[in-house]
């Protein structure tokens, strides 16, 4: 019932607001200040979260493959996201090439003493020294793959059941099939043919002893999702993912790093002085780098939206064939 | 605008992802439609696009083969099929696109129903010179069987049928009749004349096909709304992980962390706990180190309870007063995956959600056939690639509720406890 007015509203409807309003306050009061509305419902973020979280939940020893590039970095905010405010609930472990961006390494050891988690390093130098793996010599010579065995040795030697990865499908042609879990055997090989199905968000982690999971929460982002997110985050990353001056020469269209002497160089190959930016930051010896002025994180991503080569065409090791990145990964490359 | 201003007003925005199911025939020109999908919104980089160039010369085309685009496994270039789920990314400023791409023989019903079990829209591709074929029905079957809102029947190769009008509308006719056997009645179906390879009604309007006024391929999935695609229901939290962090700070801390789905839950809902039916209130819901009032579908968050309750993985939170079934028997859809047979009496372990619980099939009732041609009461075992009414007696109660009304409480996978594989996917009546 009305019964009078105020500003032309009913004093009754004034009141009634009112009322609402300040049971908002009661909840507001409960909940403290930083309370926000609505949660901004980021579709990729979620999912990522969920699979660690089953990861977390369905596996004895998960670990964390963290290489220092921007896909692993993001791989650990989302962790810490999925576990707050509980500490990630597993180690990380760092393959070491030996190869690596002083820079990367830097930062890797860095964020690890920030987030008090566990630290895991082995050396493909070792595997070497041990007479396992065989370095490659020659001009397109590479650790990379010797990563391979090095990384089987150290899931043995931990007996981690799974091993979370920052691999993405739109990598590459033949991660454009690869599962959220993926099952490989006591030789860590993939069978692509024989992959279980994935339904719905159900994920089965069900395995024999001596299996492992490989497990790919960021499976369905792009490389401008991950670029975008560590914008709207404001991760911070190995600095040789800006535009910097870097020593460089040229071969093959590819421009390779000649600061330090991981990349074999022929004498011919004249060394000039340029402004360079790292897209991926895997194994220096085949990771090359594009020429950018693109020196903040907002620049890189204008870059990456305007860009015209995909991620992995800047990686020598899967020029090697068509069907490069299948092989490798039969035999247990991640 | 200037291309910061840009990036900044793109990334406040939600991140919109649309998943979209498609399923074609070996020549339907599947392949070549996701490739041209790629193309005309330039999505294909250079370096792509170089080595489509270079096959497609090597196989002696005087076109681009855009299905070299997609098809990614070696098996599959040998053979020239597509065998497995591949997922292809590609996005506008307005959404991000992921294409669950599936072969379309009937061998390979599994791969069309796992594709299908992630996406919230489908194409159906039909060749216009053969138009609707047994494979379209078992197409349409799956789609309309996993309650797909949107679908998008595009018949393709106009350009070989003289882009008649007159044979589209045949198509559209044979495949209406289809429609009218479906059981999920309300799935919205646009009909598109496109030419994959010469790119008419994909991203790009026809010029060919004036008589055609309605949407292209793109066009339709740009004004998709969340509304279009999600159904709204009752919110159903699963408990995946509880989180004690035992830090000075978070002494008593007990998160339990999880993904809310169906609807929304907020701070001050009572909720029952099952299968333990302790009652308590939502006290604060985590995302990250900040606290929000309400949890929106399909967040991973994490919830604390007003009252110091047990509650482990596996449990679930629902709302007091919104209960689903608590029982240890249901029939279900159930669409077999593996090669190992399932049986009547055999047992399987039942992943509903997140919850495992032990399973014993208790009756086979009919075969459905996926191409609409009826139900087979005689068999006595389900075979890779079958999709049949079973019941399933548990060791356990789970908390389930119909697939009709909830797509994620109302499924469930199979697996067989001896090779650890998913073997079948199930839809609870």
């Amino acid at each position: 019932m009305v019964i009078a007015s105020i500003g032309g509203k009913p004093i009754k409807y004034r009141i009634i607001v009112s009322i609402v309003e300040s049971e908002l306050e009661t909840v507001v009061d409960v909940i403290e200040s930083n309370e926000l509305e609505v949660l901004n419902n980021n579709a990729l973020e979620n999912e990522a979260i969920y699979i660690l979280r089953e990861v977390a939940a369905q596996f004895e020893k998960p670990v964390l493959l963290f290489s220092g590039g921007k896909d692993s970095i993001t791989l650990v905010r989302l962790a810490q996201k999925a576990f707050f405010p509980a500490k990630i609930p597993f180690p990380l472990m760092h393959i070491d090439t030996g190869h690596n961006f002083p820079e990367t390494i830097a930062f890797r050891d860095k964020l690890v003493k920030e987030l008090g988690v566990e630290l895991i390093v082995r050396n493909v130098q070792d595997s070497i020294d041990q007479g396992k793996v065989v370095e490659e010599t020659g001009k397109y010579s590479s650790r990379n793959m010797l990563q391979t065995t090095t990384l089987l040795d150290a899931i043995e030697e931990f007996k981690f059941d799974a091993c979370i990865g920052g691999a993405r499908r739109d990598e590459e042609k033949a991660r454009a099939k690869e599962r959220i879990f993926s099952v490989r055997d006591d030789f860590g090989q993939w069978d692509e043919k024989n992959q279980r199905p994935e339904l719905f968000d159900m994920l089965n982690g069900q395995i024999e002893l001596g299996q492992n999971v490989r497990v790919f929460p960021i499976s369905n982002w792009t490389e401008l999702d991950v670029w975008s997110y560590i914008q709207q985050e404001d991760i911070e990353i190995p600095s040789i993912y800006f535009a910097h001056k870097r020593k460089i020469f040229l071969r093959d269209g590819f421009i390779w790093s000649a600061e330090d002497d991981v990349v074999f160089r022929a004498d011919d190959e004249k060394v000039e002085e340029r402004m360079v930016r790292f897209r991926t930051v895997g194994d220096m010896s085949c990771t090359s780098a594009v020429l950018s002025h693109a020196d903040t994180i907002e620049k890189v991503v204008g870059e990456i939206r305007e860009s015209k080569i995909s991620e992995r065409g800047a990686r020598i090791d899967d020029k090697r064939s068509e069907a490069a990145m299948e092989k490798r990964k039969q035999q247990g490359y991640f | 605008m200037s291309t910061e201003a840009q990036c900044q007003i793109q990334n406040t925005k939600e991140m919109e992802v649309l998943k979209i199911a498609t399923a074609g025939s070996v020549d339907d020109g599947k392949s070549t439609l996701i490739g041209r999908l790629l193309y005309d919104t330039k999505s294909l980089t250079d370096d792509k696009l170089e080595a489509i160039e270079k096959t497609s010369k090597q196989k002696g085309y005087d076109y681009l083969d855009f299905s070299l685009a997609t098809d990614g496994l070696v098996a599959e270039r040998e053979q020239g099929i597509t065998i497995d789920v591949a997922h292809i990314y590609f996005s506008t400023p307005n959404k991000s696109y992921i294409i669950a791409d599936t072969p379309g023989h009937v061998e390979y019903t599994r791969n069309m129903v796992t594709g299908a079990s992630t996406s919230q829209a489908a194409i159906i591709l039909i060749d216009a010179r053969k138009g609707v074929i047994e494979q379209t029905n078992r197409h349409f079957f799956i789609n309309n069987l996993l309650r797909i809102k949107d679908v998008i029947v595009a018949i393709n190769k106009m350009d070989l049928v003289d882009y008649s009008e007159e044979r589209y509308n045949e198509i559209k006719a044979d495949f209406e009749e289809l429609m009218s056997k479906r059981d999920y009645q309300d799935q919205k179906i646009t009909f598109i004349p496109v030419s994959a390879l010469k790119g008419d009604n994909v991203v790009n309007r026809s010029e060919k096909m004036t008589w055609y006024k309605g949407q292209t391929l793109l066009e339709h999935f740009e004004e998709l709304d969340r509304k279009d695609i999600y159904n709204v229901g009752t919110p159903r939290f699963p408990v995946q992980y509880v989180i004690r962090p035992k830090t000075e700070e978070f002494h008593d801390f007990r998160g339990f962390a999880g993904k809310v789905y169906g609807g929304e839950l907020s701070v001050g809902d009572e909720v029952v706990v099952l299968p333990s039916m302790t009652k308590s209130k939502i006290k604060e819901i985590y995302f990250y180190d900040k606290k929000y009032k309400t949890a929106t579908r399909r967040s991973s968050v994490t919830i604390t309870l007003e009252d110091e309750i047990n509650v482990s993985r596996g449990d679930m939170l629902v709302k007091a007063g919104d209960l689903p079934t608590i029982d240890k028997q249901f029939t279900a859809t159930v669409s077999w995956m593996d090669s190992q047979n399932l049986t009547v009496g055999s047992k399987y372990v039942v992943q509903h959600g997140v919850n495992k619980v032990l399973a014993k099939v208790e009756n086979i009732h009919h075969k459905i056939n996926p191409d609409y041609s009826g139900i087979d009461t005689t068999i006595t075992a389900l075979g890779m690639n079958d999709i049949a009414q079973v019941t399933f007696r548990l060791n356990k109660p789970i908390f389930y509720d119909s697939f009709k009304n909830h797509r994620t409480n109302g499924s469930f996978i199979l697996i067989d406890n001896q090779s650890n594989t998913t073997a079948g996917v199930g839809f609870i009546n």
